[in-house]
């Protein structure tokens, strides 16, 4: 296996010691992992195995029950499509297949710059809002598909990068 | 406990409280149709839906394996509405599964079609689209193919209970959920031991040995001088699959039988097992007297040295560096027995017959060959030996008893046969190196404490002439764990310690005949409780029988060291019998698809 520098390490350790006390420790440690460094691979799952006790299969089930877990690194801007059922009445699926369109990836995928993942989302509860967006936490409320290209342009602005 | 009263289809009964209402009718004569529920609780996630009961006090339709049951329920197992409601579940496993049932190895043992019959379950009640299939045939012992997985869990279950391992896991969610070591990895590159638990515990043909049969057909259709030999614990299992009792020793049978499906030699592996004590005693007592690396840790199971390899490579001084009983004497065979019989090697093909699907694995280690050659060439089960035998039409139950061949290692001594129950190897050796260092037979000849057929540690303090030696034994590596773990902090106060790979020893292997009340209807008791204990009887009973019962009082042993041998530990020993260890990384670097 690709071995992990010794700085992540530390910190992996730091974050299962955090949750030592809890019973069932296991969401909130790859909870914060996921937003430590965006994604659980494999190398990483093994070392929350061994200070566990929690089989490597068994933390890789939960990883990959979950979409919000990734083992594949995400962009620095993770775009959510909600797709639940509110957004999708209100027309999230348009919404999505439009940043796909100009971002030139899928859903679950990762721009080749690195800037941005598309994800498609379950229900995230703000059905008041639909269509809903979050990108990096940021709530984007009533998304229309005429506003998707500004919302990518912001971005890019703000990288530096021309639309 | 205390008891309460229930009534299951209106008759009165009183069971334990706290039991799952599945247990509890088993309690009162009843076996509900279940999958995943499994030896007591060992598994049951009510995720099947197949053991649906109608209950009082419940909403609905009642899981019965993991439903409680309460003080005055009434239970109806055969109402119209759980019989409709349990046949549709199984219809329901039957849309997402590969009926390709007359090319499935598992044919006949099939749990999910045992339930279809009974519960009158149709195929092609629902049509829909199927999961996508995994399929992993990279290691050596297991196969994996998920298009007849059920998802019951027993496997992760049994994994998780035998070893502390969890090698198996559930991968994805909804629809395209399947069971698979972490990144749906092959069995071989993950920490998986290969010893086949998961296999034993399987409904269905999703988890099974890597059959060698077909291998076995070509070298004999190749008129190679095909050449079988079987492991002890064998002829205690192998008349469960010919409607013998469990526990019923069938040597004679299987000797005749093997004969008679053309190998040109039957030995028995209990030859191999005499001299691995012969060398491993020598090593414990050189180890012992010159200071060297202790507890020395006995090396016949090839799940365990996997799953050292794999955990506790800074512990690998510590085995013994003797190959296993049918690796020495596939050795021999090809050495000894191909002299004096004036035969090239390169035309031996060797056969053993095993409890056990690691030692699939075990026979193609790189450390093991001699001269590039293969020790064995082929390894099969028990329930691989069962079909050969009823492919080929004999009829097993009619055989005569016959002896196995006598030329130059026919000779076999109770020490040897008890090698296939947890204790047995560490019992065997203690007979001899209480010889070797005091020069006569230890009275008892028996060594009860170390005696058991279930997993855990036994331990005892064995008194040869003043000197105490301290032994340990363990079964299944999660007891095995807290012996080595034991040693690692350096707090270990044994010299030697017995390790098998599956609980119990040799007599509950990943290869041996599956243990289903629905296969075996003639059994008295819950057999999940007592097989071990009955196949582990059948051995110690040979050993009783037997005249000779000390290994290095085998005659032919005693021949072999002074024909060809020399001595135990002696270079040529060394050359043939003995091998070495190497630490391995568990997830190793795969290319990803």
């Amino acid at each position: 296996m690709a071995k992990l520098n010794e700085k992540a390490v530390a910190t992996i350790l730091e974050i299962c010691g955090r949750y030592k006390d809890e019973k069932t420790p296991l969401m909130m440690i790859l909870s914060d992992i996921q937003n430590e460094y965006g994604y659980i691979p494999l190398e990483v799952q093994q070392i929350v195995s061994e200070q566990t006790g929690i089989s490597v299969a068994e933390i890789y089930g939960v990883v990959t029950f979950y979409s919000f877990f990734s083992l594949e690194p995400k962009g620095k801007y993770v775009i959510g499509c909600c797709l639940g059922t509110a957004c999708y009445v209100k027309g999230a699926q348009q919404v999505i297949d439009k940043f796909s369109e100009i971002l030139g990836i899928r859903p679950g995928q990762t721009s080749k710059d690195g800037m941005f993942t598309l994800d498609a989302l379950r229900c995230i509860g703000a059905c008041g809002i639909a269509p809903a967006v979050t990108i990096n936490g940021t709530v984007y409320p009533k998304v229309s598909v005429d506003k998707v290209p500004g919302i990518v342009a912001e971005y890019k602005a703000k990288e530096g990068v021309s639309a | 406990m205390s008891k309460i009263n229930i009534k299951i289809e209106g008759v009165a009964h009183q069971v334990e409280d706290g039991m799952t209402i599945l247990e509890a009718a088993k309690a009162c004569g009843y076996e509900i149709p279940s999958l995943c529920a499994f030896n007591h609780g060992e598994c049951n996630r009510g995720s099947c839906r197949v053991c649906l009961v109608e209950a009082t006090g419940a909403r609905g339709l009642v899981a019965s394996c993991v439903y409680p049951v309460s003080e005055g329920m009434e239970i109806r197992i055969s109402s119209p509405k759980a019989v409709e409601a349990r046949r549709r579940s199984v219809e329901l496993l039957l849309s997402n599964h590969n009926m390709n049932c007359q090319q499935c190895e598992k044919n006949g043992k099939c749990e999910l079609l045992h339930v279809a019959s009974i519960t009158g379950a149709r195929e092609g009640a629902f049509k829909g689209v199927h999961s996508e299939t995994h399929i992993d045939r990279l290691a050596p012992a297991l196969v994996r193919d998920t298009s007849k997985c059920i998802l019951c869990g027993r496997c992760i279950e049994r994994c998780k209970n035998a070893h502390g391992l969890g090698i198996l896991g559930y991968e994805n969610r909804g629809f395209r959920t399947f069971v698979s070591p972490a990144e749906n990895r092959s069995f071989a590159d993950s920490p998986c031991i290969q010893c086949g638990q998961c296999v034993n515990v399987c409904p269905t043909g999703a988890l099974m040995e890597h059959s060698e049969i077909s291998k076995v057909d070509a070298a004999l259709a190749a008129g190679k001088h095909v050449i079988i030999q079987a492991a002890p614990a064998v002829r205690a299992a192998l008349g469960e699959e010919f409607g013998y009792p469990i526990g019923t020793p069938v040597t004679g049978k299987m000797i005749a039988a093997m004969r008679r499906l053309g190998f040109e030699r039957v030995y028995d592996v209990n030859f191999g097992a005499d001299l691995t004590i012969m060398e491993e005693g020598t090593e414990l007592l050189h180890r012992i007297t010159s200071g060297g690396v202790l507890p020395m840790i006995t090396s016949c199971s090839p799940g365990w040295i996997n799953y050292a390899e794999y955990t506790y490579g800074d512990l690998l001084p510590h085995l013994s560096s003797c190959k296993s009983p049918h690796q020495m004497q596939g050795a021999i065979i090809k050495s000894y027995w191909a002299r004096t019989n004036g035969i090239d090697p390169r035309d031996i093909f060797v056969v053993s017959v095993m409890p056990c699907v690691a030692k699939k694995y075990e026979k193609d280690r790189e450390q093991l060959k001699v001269n590039g050659l293969n020790d064995v060439d082929a390894v099969i089960t028990t329930r691989e030996l069962a079909k050969m035998i009823k492919r080929s039409g004999i009829i097993f139950n009619r055989l005569p008893d016959e002896d196995w061949d006598q030329d130059i290692m026919g000779d076999y001594t109770g020490a040897a046969v008890i090698f296939g129950v947890t204790g047995g190897v560490m019992e065997a050796a203690l007979r001899t190196v209480y010889f070797k260092l005091t020069g006569k037979e230890y009275g008892r000849i028996k060594f009860e404490e170390v005696r058991g057929h279930d997993a855990g540690i036994r331990e005892a303090t064995i008194d040869i002439n003043g000197t105490k030696v301290n032994v340990a034994i363990a079964s299944g590596m999660k007891s095995a764990k807290v012996l080595l773990d034991e040693i690692r902090a350096g707090t270990s106060k044994y010299h030697f310690i017995e390790i098998m790979g599956c609980p119990g020893g040799c007599i509950n292997g990943g290869g041996q005949p599956y243990v289903r009340s629905c296969f075996l209807p003639n059994e008295s008791d819950d057999i999940m409780d007592t097989y071990k204990e009955k196949r582990a009887k059948a051995l110690y009973s040979e050993d009783e029988r037997l005249e000779l019962r000390q290994s290095h009082n085998n005659p032919q042993i005693i021949e072999l060291y002074e024909k060809f041998l020399d001595e135990p530990n002696s270079h040529k020993a060394h050359e043939l019998l003995h091998t070495t260890y190497a630490a391995k990384e568990g997830f190793n670097e795969v290319a990803k698809a």
